[in-house]
């Protein structure tokens, strides 16, 4: 059977994000209880996987690494259709990086077993960097396309993909396994139904942490980070503000003025 | 340090055999990180017909070409890519390699850095050489400026934007080597580059735009996001986007503004319903004058523009938009 992993990440709700402040003192974030969401990209992974799914005999796993809390997320995705649940959760992951938390759900992934596709939301939203898709696909030395906007062509262990660029993209055509980081150009995630949420109830989620994957402390979480936070500094980017008063039509007039004036309309 | 210290290094990129303006930037400001640390500069650039190219890149800085110049080259392949700069990366020993944050910059470098066992940064807004020469990659975050190292592998990698670092005024007596790359011939080809589609980007040009729109969330939905629209056409403002509309698919990617989008810097800058985070702000930070249009007085983005208005921004545009229309009908009467 076809077997498909798709990587998901809890992050801060993107819509209460900028409650989270850097705590000055010990350079962690102060969360200050957004809640956790699964990351809006993953979803666009996860619907890849199970669009694939309606069409093909396939099984589909969903890998998260995170806090126990995470198993939230997962057990949404297996509310929206995914058949297991795994979550890479130990205190030894805390503080890992991009290359660090790649190799960590590279190990979870060759734990779980053969596969076929790996689906990756693009980027997180809270990291954003876009490393983790390429990096858990030269961890498991495996090609990966990035940024994927069209599925073309699923020819046996060929596949053909758009994959977005500056201003149009690129046609792409790998052999599985392979990694795909998805754009939302992909496809319209479903949303949770209820007799998803029923099935669920009775679907797993496994646990592992460092014993279970076999993997050494040094080589995961902060220890096993290439790059770290030295310092942290307050942006100062601050202007001397003046709020226009009056009715909206009396605003708009002042503004239009204050822009006049100011050489820029 | 007494160990002798690597080159900086700068992947170059070429698309239709032209270089990009990033890779010009990112090369001036090696110049400076190479003299802090009493090194060099050298490109890799990868492409066919760029025999003549390696001499704008000297100009703009670098002392050394590696130039892979082959038809197997012309377009970004992945693996090949990679695996010529891992080899030569092995074999000289870069303490710094910086990539610009392209579509293809932003694969190709984690790539890269797994392959070398190495950190890599994203959304550098500034690159400075610390007191241990150690690169300190700033990036905005969180209403911080997070300085972030890679303290004991090398090379240090990070990618950067375009319009970061100004461009380097071109120095046409300056000369350099240049070191033929081969393409390795036992490369799995399991990926291939088909075909290379670009086309006209639609509207204005972000980064050369004397006026910037931009729209936030708080459009509310689609038609809301016409009304920004609207007035972004009527300024004849290029318009830009935060990455929450960008989510809600309102807003094309390649118009996000911001630490993983663009920077800009215009005469003049409207934020049209966003809360002014830092991810977005440190984009406009060159902007000359700032209006913010907001509902929430209490809305962070006050605190970092010339001139705020507080009301809905679905009501309000149409108003505004009304009355620069009526200044721009004085102006011709007058």
């Amino acid at each position: 059977m076809f077997k498909i992993v798709v990587c998901v990440k809890a992050v801060p709700d993107p819509k209460e994000a900028c409650n989270i402040k850097i705590d000055p003192v010990t350079k962690t974030l102060m969360r200050c209880d957004v809640p956790m969401v699964l990351n809006p990209l993953d979803k666009y992974a996860l619907e890849a996987a199970l669009q694939f799914k309606e069409q093909f005999d396939a099984h589909i796993s969903v890998l998260s690494m995170g806090p126990p809390e995470a198993g939230n997320i997962v057990k949404e995705c297996l509310a929206l259709g995914a058949d297991q649940g795994f979550l890479l959760s130990d205190r030894a992951f805390a503080g890992a990086d991009a290359f660090a938390t790649a190799y960590t759900l590279a190990k979870g992934i060759e734990k779980i077993g053969p596969f076929d596709v790996v689906f990756c939301g693009m980027a997180s939203s809270d990291g954003s960097t876009e490393w983790v898709g390429p990096e858990i696909a030269t961890f498991l030395k495996i090609p990966v396309v990035t940024r994927i906007t069209e599925i073309v062509e699923y020819n046996g262990q060929w596949w053909t993909v758009k994959a977005e660029l500056e201003n149009g993209y690129r046609l792409v055509r790998v052999q599985i396994p392979a990694v795909f980081t998805v754009t939302r150009a992909l496809n319209t995630p479903r949303r949770l139904s209820f007799s998803g949420i029923i099935k669920a109830r009775k679907k797993e989620i496994t646990q592992w942490g460092i014993q279970q994957l076999g993997v050494s402390e040094a080589s995961v979480g902060l220890k096993g980070s290439p790059s770290i936070v030295s310092t942290i500094a307050t942006m100062d980017s601050r202007r001397k503000v003046e709020i226009l008063e009056g009715k909206r039509e009396e605003k708009a007039e002042q503004l239009v003025q204050r822009l006049a004036n100011a050489g820029v309309l | 340090m007494e160990k002798s210290c690597g080159p900086v290094w700068v992947i170059a990129e070429q698309i239709d055999c032209r270089i990009l303006s990033v890779s010009f930037q990112l090369i001036g400001h090696g110049r400076k990180l190479a003299a802090a640390l009493d090194t060099t500069v050298e490109a890799i650039l990868l492409g066919h017909q760029m025999a003549e190219h390696p001499r704008q890149l000297f100009a703009a800085g670098g002392d050394r070409v590696y130039l892979g110049n082959d038809p197997e080259l012309a377009v970004y392949q992945p693996e090949i890519y990679a695996e010529i700069i891992e080899k030569l990366a092995k074999e000289k020993q870069p303490e710094i390699i910086l990539i610009g944050s392209t579509s293809m910059g932003r694969e190709l470098a984690p790539l890269i850095a797994a392959r070398l066992d190495t950190g890599l940064t994203a959304h550098c807004i500034d690159l400075v050489i610390d007191g241990n020469n150690v690169l300190e990659s700033r990036i905005p975050a969180y209403g911080g400026l997070l300085s972030i190292i890679c303290p004991d592998r090398r090379p240090q990698m990070a990618t950067i934007a375009a319009g970061v670092f100004p461009n380097p005024e071109p120095d046409g007596n300056r000369t350099g080597d240049i070191i033929p790359i081969e393409v390795p011939k036992e490369i799995p080809q399991r990926i291939q580059t088909l075909k290379v589609v670009r086309e006209e980007p639609e509207g204005m040009d972000l980064e050369s735009a004397t006026i910037v729109v931009a729209g936030g969330a708080g459009a509310g939905d689609p038609a809301g996001w016409r009304k920004i629209a609207d007035l972004a056409q009527v300024l004849n403002a290029a318009l830009g986007a935060t990455r929450p509309t960008v989510d809600e698919g309102w807003a094309a990617l390649e118009t996000m503004i911001g630490q993983s989008g663009k920077m800009v810097s215009p005469e003049l800058y409207i934020g049209v319903g966003l809360s002014g985070e830092l991810q977005h702000m440190v984009g406009i930070s060159g902007a000359k004058v700032m209006v913010a249009i907001n509902n929430d007085a209490k809305s962070p983005v006050f605190e970092q523009v010339d001139y705020g208005i507080v009301d809905d921004c679905r009501e309000f545009v149409p108003v505004f938009i009304e009355k620069i229309k009526a200044y721009r009908e004085k102006l011709k009467t007058c």
